[in-house]
């Protein structure tokens, strides 16, 4: 779900009994909490004393986008997903009223599991269409907490979107970063397959099985990256309040290019320094901290990294300012994340492949072996990126001697090459690719993008192999 | 003038056909696999649910139930409230007619069946005629059966309800048991104070995560999770946007007239 603006901005309702707290314990100070819709977090609580915190939150059915042209019916707290972020400090008191809206179809409810007592608060907030229930709790571990709806089917309101995160500051507070964001993976069954248009059903059997069509952050592909990234400025300290709702899913969290400085183990008060990934179970939370030190986008995976790549578990950090080349000189070894393996795995021998009878055929063929190996790196158009992948377009380097291109797919290449006169000096690993496909990936190449053309054949790729 | 038109020209519409229902087993979802099946003697259904015309001619008839002179305690201040309010005269839209009555609470859905010597189904009854397919008496046995009535759950509430008889006739010949609306039944909170089903579980259990499912005669039924966990919700006076009714009756029924 697209995220929307804070909602409600901060009012802090002080009444009457501020100034007579001292003689009695239980006159607390009332306040409104203030909720925040994701990716941001409310300010952090300043008050040295516990309070009578009032929260107002509503639960409703309505139809939001999960990816691009595909639509899902989420049911949200606060109309987001992850709901509205809630934040309380230890020993306050909390007065929950739960709204569901009237033109929800389902009762919903909520288990906080900030709350000390039976059901989380579910039973005492089990709440129909149009109406509205009140519970009170006292917060009494500090901690990151997800909530979650809690009605039979359970699985499938959380599936929906129904959780978010609440916080328990402990007293005194977390100590003051510049920046703090809010971030909650889930799972997600849809009838049609990831991208499949139009608005998709939940699909039980799916669920069941824990074949999840989507893996996001916060609600939707894409809820985060591009002009939604979250965002720093170099020297700062960011704090993630990263939840995971599941409902199946274990979270390998992890930024790419980041180690975090500290990670509030679970959400709990073990803090870990210098991890790199995280684990978050379903229905469970971690608290990570670090300073940017370098400029550049920084991507928040689900290390289960075909996840990331193939379901939506992807956000962005951008961090903004100077480069620091003693940090990060920018042009090193980014060419060997590569967690996927160097190329497509080879099946079994007994396979029947099909193979190109004529050089059209190959160049055909070839376009695909190049789509699934070489563009990462060598670029859509061959274009390659300056000083790190040669270009393979216009290749003087290549159309010189075609067969250094067959040697640079079976052995790999490393060190400085000029190409096109300027300098590489990357490292390209050796491919586990077949004799034809090597032979058509290069015919394609030397048909395409002002190449001179030409032709390899197989048998010239084998002779090369000794 | 325009109540006594609509009156005239629909007292046909009252007579709502019903189809009779032999007697048989059926096993509340709380129970367990090898547990016994709860025994329904038969009964009749009626084949649709009520439409706002067929309401609109009972409160005619009964002003005690308009929504003007209602009590507070057998109905929310919502009840009726989809007819609009003109001229202080609750009507349903033309458009509306043939759509099942909904924001109608408990005692105003039961007083209706007593005016027509019919009664609400119990649980056990619209759960029997309910868990037939369009081909099956029992649908469970088709795969889509469960995820199609799912669907309906999925997507959001619409402002003005489709007219009744838009969902093809199940196998006992009833309509728009799924895919319309919730339905009222008399019995609808039992699943929360008889003990008999209860096992080793406690009232609480069915209200929240996965401990509700322990025991369940078939976990995977997601959809009558829904309706168990969506009556458990109820109080007799409410009147929701997605819930109405229909009647039902047997051979043997004494009803007090209202």
């Amino acid at each position: 779900m697209r995220i929307r603006q804070i909602k409600g901005t901060l009012w802090l309702l002080l009444l009457t009994g501020f100034f007579s707290l001292h003689a009695q314990a239980k006159n607390l100070v009332t306040e409104q909490a203030t909720l925040s819709a994701p990716p941001m977090v409310p300010p952090p609580i300043d008050r040295d004393y516990s309070a009578k915190v009032v929260i107002n939150l509503e639960t409703r059915e309505q139809v939001g986008s999960i990816a691009d042209g595909v639509d899902y019916v989420f049911w949200s707290f606060g109309e987001t997903v992850p709901g509205s972020f809630i934040r309380v400090r230890s020993g306050d008191e909390i007065e929950f009223h739960l709204s569901n809206h009237p033109s929800s179809k389902m009762p919903h409810n909520i288990d906080l599991h900030a709350v000390t007592g039976p059901g989380g608060g579910a039973v005492s907030s089990f709440t129909a269409p149009g109406h509205t229930s009140t519970f009170s709790f006292t917060a009494l571990n500090p901690g990151l907490y997800i909530y979650h709806c809690a009605t039979a089917p359970v699985g499938m309101h959380i599936a929906n979107g129904m959780y978010g995160l609440i916080l328990v500051e402990p007293e005194g507070g977390l100590p003051r970063v510049d920046r703090e964001y809010y971030v909650v993976q889930g799972d997600f069954y849809t009838k049609g397959e990831y991208g499949e248009a139009g608005l998709q059903p939940f699909d039980m059997e799916k669920a069941i099985d824990e074949d999840a069509d989507y893996v996001v952050f916060n609600g939707s592909v894409g809820s985060t990256t591009n002009e939604n990234s979250l965002t720093a400025n170099v020297g700062e300290t960011v704090r993630l309040f990263v939840g995971n709702g599941g409902p199946n899913l274990i979270s390998s969290f992890h930024v790419i290019g980041e180690i975090f400085d500290t990670v509030y183990v679970e959400g709990g008060s073990l803090k870990n320094h210098n991890v790199q990934t995280t684990l978050i179970p379903a229905g469970g939370a971690a608290i990570v901290e670090f300073k940017v030190d370098v400029p550049g986008t920084f991507i928040i995976v689900d290390h289960s990294i075909f996840r990331a790549f193939n379901k939506g578990a992807l956000a962005m950090l951008n961090v903004q300012g100077p480069e620091n080349q003693a940090l990060y000189s920018g042009k090193q070894d980014d060419n060997v994340y590569l967690p996927e393996g160097s190329a497509i795995q080879t099946l079994d021998d007994d396979y029947i492949v099909a193979t190109a009878k004529t050089k059209e055929d190959q160049i055909r063929f070839g376009q695909r072996v190049y789509e699934a190996n070489c563009l990462a790196c060598h670029q859509a158009k061959g274009e390659g990126i300056h000083s790190a992948f040669p270009p393979l377009a216009k290749s003087d380097y290549l159309n010189a001697n075609p067969l250094l291109g067959v040697d640079a797919i079976l052995k790999g290449l490393s060190g400085p090459i000029k190409v096109n006169g300027i300098s590489h000096d990357g490292v390209m690993p050796a491919m586990r690719l077949s004799d034809h496909d090597i032979a058509n990936v290069i015919t394609f190449v030397l048909n395409s993008w002002d190449n001179q053309g030409g032709q390899i054949f197989a048998a010239e790729v084998a002779n090369r192999r000794h | 003038m325009i109540e006594t038109l609509i009156l005239t020209s629909l007292v046909v519409a009252m007579a709502q056909n019903m189809v009779a229902i032999p007697d048989g087993d059926y096993r509340p979802l709380y129970m367990s696999k090898d547990s016994p099946q709860t025994q329904v003697r038969a009964f009749s259904i009626d084949v649709r649910p009520v439409t706002n015309q067929q309401y609109l001619l009972f409160i005619a008839a009964n002003p005690r139930w308009k929504p003007q002179a209602i009590p507070q305690i057998f109905a929310e201040p919502q009840y009726l409230q989809h007819w609009g309010n003109k001229d202080k005269k609750s009507l349903p839209a033309k458009e509306q007619l043939n759509s099942p009555v909904i924001n109608v609470s408990w005692f105003a859905a039961q007083a209706y069946c007593r005016s027509q010597d019919k009664r609400l189904p119990s649980v056990a009854e619209w759960e029997r005629v309910a868990s037939a397919s369009e081909t099956h008496a029992d649908g469970s046995q088709e795969k889509s059966y469960h995820q199609r009535i799912l669907e309906w759950y999925g997507l959001p509430s619409r402002k003005q309800l489709p007219e009744v008889g838009g969902n093809a006739p199940n196998y006992w010949g009833v309509q728009d048991l799924h895919g319309l609306i919730w339905e009222w039944t008399e019995d609808f909170n039992s699943a929360l104070v008889s003990g008999e089903s209860r096992g080793d579980s406690n009232i609480d259990q069915r209200l929240f995560c996965a401990a509700g499912a322990q025991g369940a005669a078939d976990p995977s039924d997601y959809a009558a999770f829904m309706r168990f966990g969506f009556r458990s919700s109820l109080q007799a006076k409410f009147t929701l946007p997605n819930l109405g009714f229909r009647c039902a009756s047997s051979k043997d029924q004494t009803n007090e007239k209202i």
